[in-house]
């Protein structure tokens, strides 16, 4: 189902903790809701499944406008962080809850619940563990309670919280691709929230990244990561590096040199130069580029990162550049950015 | 290298653990402790049960035959029947409100409900004698209307659910606090009302810790003797609970009868512990109490 938010506003005692948020969700949309502790992500999520009421704005599931209508009227399945499983209860009672407590007249059958819990048990692969309690999972498992619960209510939108959060890196790798894979056969209009950006670039069909109670921007995966509107995502979003330059007529200067780079169009004056440690070309000679000393010089996996130190002021850049290129320490490299962006400064 | 790795064994078998005391410390402190007990918790125990027996089986069960000891009985079992079941809903609905949401004026509930505790119990029945007297403001009033509060059974379920009152809430409330709203929400998320959100979830995860308290609350509701012997007005076989029983015939030197009441109540204190014992040992993760203390 197709979920719009509108303005929404929300308040805490004393500090906002969304200013004036909008956004669309398409049906059937896997999207991420990514951004530093604090941003507001979390508090976006819980207003859209009701568990929080905002203090201006609206929110419609389809044309219906539901900021009026209570969590249990809203039908979303909820993911929470820490899953919150019912302990007492089996791993068949617990997916089941939510059909069980049905009033009579919207209540399915005896068997007819049992038989699609245990369907749902199968779906998230849980197959002979269904007489289990939740102290008796791994964290994987709960994880995998946690998300059959909520999609036993065959709910309007699903709602993770840090889905992946409380898991060691090995089980959260796998758990990403089996989650990608649950929403291709069920197709449930997905939101989920994570500082992972990771996590966010490699599940989302569409990014949303958050700032102190702002969006910064929204997108695909793609677009946020080589097209970033803002400073923040920039350096939010993968590694990066920030230079401040000059602009003259068109053209780039670090300090007293040009550095080889034109950006027709951006207004003189003062700017930082935004560039991801990837995105440069080695220069052999320097007649317009920018050129460091190597301060430090580390193979990682299959590339080099070498660290420089640059200009008059010291300005510590990184760039990666192959494992056998023969950077040591005090030897100096010259290169240009190949993809870049300025921000006033 | 044998050398040296025996040196160090003797250097470790020398030096003791920070925080383990010498073999005569632990000793005294442990023989001190327990002679302690044995003088103050055990002997007067066996001396109830000693007394009780002494002038034979025969004595002991005709004392407790007796019409004004039977009702004595029979009042203080009505009592604990209202007073704990009132408690125990007080304490659900307080430890709620004070573990689950934020409001103002908190704090001072959370100490409001450790009143009882601090307050003498003479001064808790006091304040329904202030409260309810023929002098009072409400006393004459609910007279005229037949309804008698002091000197009666309501007079005696007030002042025992005010003394036993923070048992339930203060045993629920850490372990509240510490399960947090999230199954709470998970429940309502999936659709569930408040009442089977109550029913289903948050009942299940308390029901342990709410034994617990509910045991408490018991043993002392039966047990309770000073706010109690202030309202009650000592009228025998209506108004005299256990506890007050065993002070009237022990100042009657009726003995035998004073401490066969009195084994009774040492009993409920024994099985008491016993229970609550075997709470903690197998619920211990789900019970606060045992971990705060």
């Amino acid at each position: 189902m197709e979920v719009r938010v509108q303005n929404i506003v929300k308040q805490f005692e004393r500090f906002p903790a969304l200013k004036d948020v909008s956004l669309d969700i398409r049906s059937g949309e896997l999207i991420a809701l990514l951004g530093p502790s604090g941003s507001g992500k979390t508090t976006l999520l819980r207003l859209i499944a009701g568990l929080e009421s905002p203090t201006a704005g609206q929110i419609f599931f389809g044309d219906e406008d539901a900021s009026l209508k209570t969590v249990q009227e809203r039908n979303i399945g909820f993911v929470f962080q820490h899953y919150a499983l019912f302990r007492h209860m089996t791993v068949l009672d617990n997916i089941s809850f939510g059909l069980r407590i049905r009033k009579a007249d919207r209540r399915p059958a005896k068997a007819d619940i049992r038989a699609r819990a245990m369907e749902l048990i199968d779906l998230v692969q849980l197959s002979g563990m269904e007489k289990r309690y939740p102290a008796q999972l791994s964290g994987g498992q709960r994880q995998r309670v946690a998300l059959a619960r909520a999609m036993a209510v065959e709910p309007n939108v699903l709602l993770l919280d840090e889905p992946f959060g409380a898991l060691d890196a090995q089980v959260r790798k796998e758990l990403r691709r089996w989650l990608r894979d649950i929403h291709n056969r069920t197709g449930h209009t997905t939101v989920f929230v994570t500082h992972d950006q990771e996590e966010a670039l490699e599940l989302a069909d569409r990014v949303v990244v958050m700032s102190q109670g702002k969006i910064e921007q929204a997108g695909t995966p793609d677009e946020i990561y080589d097209a970033p509107n803002s400073p923040f995502v920039f350096s939010f979003i993968g590694q990066s590096n920030i230079l401040p330059v000059r602009v003259e007529s068109g053209q780039i200067w670090l300090e007293d040199r040009p550095i080889g780079v034109e950006s027709a169009g951006t207004a003189d004056g003062t700017a930082n130069l935004h560039f991801r440690p990837h995105d440069i070309g080695l220069q052999d000679g320097c007649g317009g580029c920018l050129a460091g000393i190597v301060t430090t010089s580390r193979r990682v996996a299959g590339k080099r990162h070498v660290e420089l130190d640059i200009g008059q002021q010291h300005a510590r850049v990184e760039i990666e550049l192959p494992a056998d290129h023969p950077a040591t320490e005090g030897s100096r490299v010259a290169f240009r950015p190949t993809r870049f962006k300025l921000f006033q400064a | 290298m044998a050398m040296a790795l025996d040196t160090t064994i003797e250097q470790t078998a020398l030096v003791q653990a920070a925080t383990s005391e010498s073999r005569v410390a632990r000793y005294t402190l442990i023989t001190i402790s327990l002679v302690f007990l044995a003088l103050i918790l055990a002997l007067p125990l066996a001396a109830v049960f000693h007394e009780a027996f002494r002038k034979g089986t025969a004595a002991f069960t005709s004392a407790l035959q007796d019409p004004e000891t039977l009702s004595a009985i029979k009042l203080t079992l009505i009592v604990a029947g209202i007073a704990v079941p009132l408690n125990l809903v007080f304490g659900v609905a307080a430890a709620w409100a004070i573990a689950k949401f934020e409001f103002r004026g908190k704090a001072f509930l959370t100490t409001l409900i450790d009143l009882p505790f601090s307050v003498s119990p003479v001064i808790s029945g006091l304040v329904f004698v202030i409260l309810f007297g023929s002098q009072s403001l409400l006393g004459p009033v609910l007279k005229s209307y037949g309804i008698q509060i002091l000197f009666a059974v309501p007079g005696l379920v007030l002042a025992t659910v005010f003394v036993t009152f923070p048992f339930v809430a203060r045993e629920l409330i850490p372990l509240m606090q510490e399960q947090g709203t999230a199954d709470e929400e998970a429940a309502l998320s999936l659709g569930a009302s408040g009442w089977q959100t109550f029913w289903h979830v948050t009942l299940p995860n308390i029901k342990w810790g709410l034994l617990y308290g509910v045991l408490l609350c018991n043993a002392r509701a039966m047990g309770e003797f000073g706010a109690v012997s202030v309202v009650s007005g000592h009228i025998r076989g209506e108004t005299n609970t256990m506890p007050l029983q065993v002070e009237i015939l022990y100042n009657e030197y009726n003995f035998v009868a004073a401490f066969a009441v009195a084994t009774l109540l040492a009993l409920l204190a024994l099985v008491t512990l016993v229970l609550k014992t075997l709470l903690e040992i197998k619920f211990s993760d789900e019970i606060a109490a045992s971990r705060r203390h």
